[in-house]
């Protein structure tokens, strides 16, 4: 897709460990009776591009449906891709045999939204962040150590490691998670959802823990999630996707203070902040309706059914390009890309 | 309703430190260390008729087991009481040409007990990993896998296995693998439906995220999490398969003399019922017991494993 | 509506629950899922009830709306209108339920029958309170549905439940819950399950709501950012019990117990770029046999000896109105969470934990 768009990223002339182009992923629908048709197809991901640099974190954010778990998984190759690229340090992932793929998972890692599902109920807790190594056969060398270690580095005992997951609590499971993607010391760590199951007071310490290890251990993020709040606290870019696409992709900063996209500034002011005071003088942009059906997406603009600029302030003329045009995701004189022909900037915040 | 209570009340059963000295730091709340395996014996000794089943199954197998082979009269002995009713010297009483009708039961439990665990080990261990791999890989494997489990489903069990049993010359270990061979797709449906559900789990995908293999994924994660059904299924298939043994033995397919069993027991006294009615009632009495016991320990292992036993009880 | 005399009622309170308990017996021991709340709630007000999971604060409401199993211990006492709720009957709760008192859950499918169409399920709720006929109850049906914001009420009032997305489901929770003019409505994680952008439409709605019916309003959520933008007073409670208790702006601005404030320091901000967030150490603790003294002392960084021994009761200080409960208040007061609170990440398992033990 967008050339232009990902060369004002790599402006800064470093090598991305991962990228993406034009990763499309559709989901068969089939219908009822006993030969069971393809009568059509989720369009879940359309389309997306990014890529991630070396130490860096890139918030993959959007509500639900939109696509964003499907592009992880998507670019961790635990789900084919319809269509598109994905490349590890320039190797193309889609050529990969399934031995290289599997020796190629040593450096891509995942943590999942779920503590209490992603953890396998039967197994003690050394045995789950050892297993890892001994796939890759990594146990025999010290691997009892390194283990030890890892539940260390994360923040656990490693006296408990002989316990199972049902007798730790949400947060130090979602620990437990981080140290068996850590134990290959991977260098991309595909994180997917990984604070939203967890209570408040215990969010903040997982969140802490990554930030460590990423400056430890120089760990690239794809931080998927979505919470605004949490991905601006640790995102250093950040891509906010609507049904399938990417609708703006700009540094953390900078998306909130000069978010372009309708979908984006909708998004901001739609969060409630701890803030009585502000809260109550706050500007909203409230967007009606809910989000329309991925198998059958709005033509041109996949936003514009919602979209408040296009109800309130585009004419008919100006309409007409939003329901022919998919938007390209450019730079429209707002310092970073958007996917939107009448993209403006707006203060929120 | 009760999932809004149940997510506010903390999910995991939790006890208190030690109430004697404790320190600032350690009135945290603590969880005691208990395995998968200790809380489903935990949850399962809670349930008193299935104790109490498990008491009588036990005591069953003992005396088949052990007191058949300290007990004074041998199965094909004839001890020269002809058609006694029972008493102290032949609690069961005796058949008319002599036979010991306690050493007789005694033997047939063996027997039965012997065919039924056999039959429950066999189609379990066939019928999980063939469900499991099903169930794995779906698409096109799914599909031929299950057909012909169905196939063997659509099989009239009793014809087939009189036909097939036929040929054993009564050998029950034969007998056994016949019956099997039937009831390996039941398992099989089982647990493919189980191993569907468990693979859509993040820690499924959690393990292919890792580079794990497809065969370590169903054995080390899909079987063992498939245990607890596949375990209260097998516990049911034993109880099938005692009545199975006992309806083929008593058509006259099943274990042949001088050998006995259950079933060829009762079918043997049945015209004995009006006259010495002993002969027919307490090989009956045991089948009975057996099929209740094992049925009432599977009630309670399906509870055991059930995960929503966590609920609120009065 | 209850006839009561209007001078047992004090002032303009609609519901007053006071020192609620709700225990539940397991196998494992008592469950103290609620350990004495009291609350008032004024004409036309929204109160907040803010906390984690297992503080209780759904099944205090709950309780309010006698929708507990039978096994659960209550004790206390709830009255609405000046009419104690605790000791009704089926009929009496029948009729204050629905009528008096409504509820708005976070899973709307659990309300709603899926074999009715919104509009008869809104109709018949009217019914079962008012005597009118059929024709005008669906008037009103869809008169609340527009009131809502749902478009095309006519239309829409013809539809299944599972013909909504979840959004359009949850307004016609509001709008039921609405249909009958009460004077109080508990909206329960009411958004926990929505998107943001819906988020805000059914917030919205919600106040819309309680606007047209002047009901006062108990907004339970774990969500700090949604209590901050619609309560008026708020509740913030803590392994069973309120923990602090006063003004929006008093508990966001100068909280009076660590635990508030922690919870403060551990958001990540929509609003402003946070460096470093300060976690609160440790997990909520669970609510089985629970030892004396204050829940919260294992994780607080200001718990001395006293706060094992001696659960502090919610007190308030200079400001009568601003309730906290905990014995070193005045040492929370005018501080930031970064200046109790240390910024680590890890998840210190205490020191000195006996071995065979996992900290909880």
């Amino acid at each position: 897709m967008t050339e232009t768009a990902l060369d004002v990223e790599s402006t800064t002339s470093r090598t991305p460990v991962l990228s993406a182009r034009d990763i499309v992923k559709h989901f068969p629908v089939h219908g009822g009776g006993i030969l069971r048709r393809r009568i059509g197809d989720v369009h879940a991901v359309c389309g997306v591009s990014f890529d991630l640099y070396p130490n860096e974190t890139l918030g993959l954010v959007g509500e639900s449906g939109c696509g964003k778990s499907t592009t992880a998984r998507v670019v961790l190759n635990l789900q084919p891709a319809t269509a598109g690229e994905v490349s590890f340090e320039g190797q193309n992932l889609n050529t990969l045999g399934r031995k290289e793929m599997r020796r190629l998972r040593r450096s891509m890692q995942i943590v999942f939204q779920d503590p209490y599902a992603s953890l396998d109920p039967r197994i003690p807790v050394n045995e789950i962040v050892a297993e890892p190594l001994r796939i890759h056969g990594l146990y025999e060398n010290g691997g009892k150590e390194r283990v030890r270690e890892l539940l260390a580095t994360v923040g656990l005992r490693p006296e408990h490691g002989n316990r199972f997951p049902h007798e730790f609590s949400g947060g130090q499971r979602q620990r437990i998670g981080v140290a068996r993607a850590l134990a290959l010391e991977p260098k991309v760590l595909v994180l997917d959802e990984p604070v939203s199951a967890l209570d408040v007071s215990i969010q903040a310490g997982v969140l802490n823990l990554l930030q460590d290890l990423q400056s430890e251990l120089g760990l690239s993020y794809l931080f998927v999630s979505h919470d605004l709040s949490v991905v601006r606290h640790v995102a250093d870019r950040i891509a906010v996707m609507y049904l399938g696409r990417i609708v703006e992709l700009a540094p953390a900063e900078e998306l909130f203070e000069r978010p372009a996209h309708p979908y984006t500034q909708a998004l901001i002011s739609a969060i409630p902040v701890p803030d009585p005071r502000k809260e109550r003088t706050r500007q909203r942009i409230v967007i009606t309706g809910d989000v329309p059906s991925p198998a059958n997406p709005p033509s041109g603009c996949r936003f514009r059914t919602r979209c408040p600029k296009f109800a309130n302030e585009l004419s008919e003329g100006e309409r007409k390009l939003c329901i022919d045009e998919v938007p390209e995701l450019v730079d429209r004189g707002q310092g970073h890309p958007s996917a939107c022909h009448y993209a403006e900037t707006a203060q929120l915040l | 309703m009760p999932d809004n209570i149940n997510s506010d009340v903390a999910p995991v059963p939790t006890k208190p430190s030690g109430p004697e000295k404790r320190t600032r730091v350690e009135r945290e709340f603590t969880v005691a260390e208990r395995s998968q395996a200790q809380l489903v014996i935990r949850r399962f000794l809670q349930h008193k008729l299935a104790v109490g089943s498990l008491v009588v199954l036990v005591l069953i197998v003992l005396l088949a087991f052990v007191g058949g082979w300290l007990w004074k009269y041998d199965v094909s002995e004839l001890t020269g009481d002809h058609s006694q009713p029972p008493s102290w010297d032949h609690p069961f009483g005796t058949d008319a040409i002599g036979h010991d009708s306690f050493a007789q039961v005694l033997r047939g439990t063996q027997i039965s007990i012997g065919i039924a665990v056999l039959v429950a080990l066999f189609a379990t261990i066939v019928g999980t990993i063939w469900g499991a791999v099903a169930g794995f890989y779906r698409g096109w494997v799914d599909t031929i896998l299950m057909r012909i489990a169905d196939l063997v489903l659509t099989l009239p069990l009793l014809a087939v296995a009189a036909v097939l049993a036929h040929n054993t010359q009564g050998a029950w270990w034969l007998i056994a693998i016949v019956i099997a061979g039937l009831y390996w797709a039941y398992v099989s449906r089982v647990a493919r439906g189980v191993v569907l559900s468990l693979r859509e789990k993040e820690f499924i995908e959690a393990a292919r995220a890792l580079g794990a293999t497809d065969s370590r994924i169903i054995f080390r994660h899909l079987v063992p999490n498939a245990l607890g059904s596949v375990i209260v299924n097998a516990t049911i298939l034993v109880a099938i398969a005692i009545l199975i043994e006992t309806s083929l033995s008593f058509l006259g397919f099943g274990v042949q003399p001088p050998d006995t069993s259950l079933g060829l027991l009762v079918s043997q006294n049945q015209t004995a019922v009006s006259t010495r009615p002993w002969l027919f009632y307490f090989p009956g009495l045991f089948i009975i017991l057996i099929a209740l016991t094992i049925n009432f320990i599977g009630d309670g292992l399906r509870d055991a494993f059930d995960p929503q036993q966590t609920k609120v009880r009065a | 509506m209850t006839p009561t005399d209007p001078a047992a009622t004090t002032g303009d309170t609609v519901l007053e629950v006071e020192d609620l308990t709700v225990q539940f017996p397991t196998d494992e021991g008592l469950v103290e899922a609620v350990r004495g709340v009291s609350y008032e709630l004024r004409r036309g007000e929204v109160l907040g009830i803010v906390g984690e999971s297992g503080s209780g604060k759904s099944v205090t409401s709950l309780a309010v709306m006698g929708l507990l199993p039978k096994t659960a211990r209550v004790s206390g006492s709830v009255r609405f209108n000046g009419t104690e709720l605790l000791e009704s009957g089926d009929k009496e709760l029948s009729r204050v339920r629905g009528r008096g008192i409504s509820m708005v859950f976070q899973d709307p499918m659990t309300s709603l029958n899926p074999v009715y169409t919104i509009g008869d399920q809104i109709a018949e709720t009217i019914l079962v309170h008012n005597d009118i006929t059929k024709q005008a109850a669906r008037k009103q049906a869809v008169e609340l549905l527009e009131t809502v914001h749902i478009p095309n009420p006519e239309q829409r009032a013809k539809a299944y439940p599972h013909e909504l997305s979840g959004g359009m489901r949850q307004r016609v929770v509001i709008a039921i819950a609405m249909a009958n003019q009460p004077d109080v409505i508990i909206a329960d994680e009411p958004t926990t399950a929505l998107d943001v952008t819906v988020q805000a439409q059914i917030l919205e709605a919600l106040r819309t709501a309680q606007k047209e019916t002047g009901a006062a309003m108990i907004l339970i959520t774990h969500d700090l950012g949604v209590i901050a933008g619609q309560a008026d007073r708020v509740m913030v409670m803590y392994a069973g019990k309120p923990v602090e208790k006063g003004t929006a702006d008093e508990v966001f601005y100068t909280p009076r117990m660590p635990y508030t404030l922690g919870l403060l320091g551990s958001l990540p901000r929509l609003d402003i770029k946070t460096d470093r967030l300060t976690p609160i150490a440790g997990s909520p603790p669970s609510v089985i046999n629970m030892p004396p003294g204050c829940p919260f002392s294992p994780r607080c960084p200001l718990a001395e000896d006293i706060c094992d021994q001696e659960e502090p009761p919610l007190e308030p200080g200079s400001n009568p109105e601003h309730l906290a409960a905990c014995h070193f208040s005045y040492r929370v007061e005018g501080h930031e969470p970064t200046d109790l609170f240390r910024p680590v990440a890890d998840d210190p398992l205490p020191a000195g934990a006996t071995e065979g033990e996992v900290r909880e």
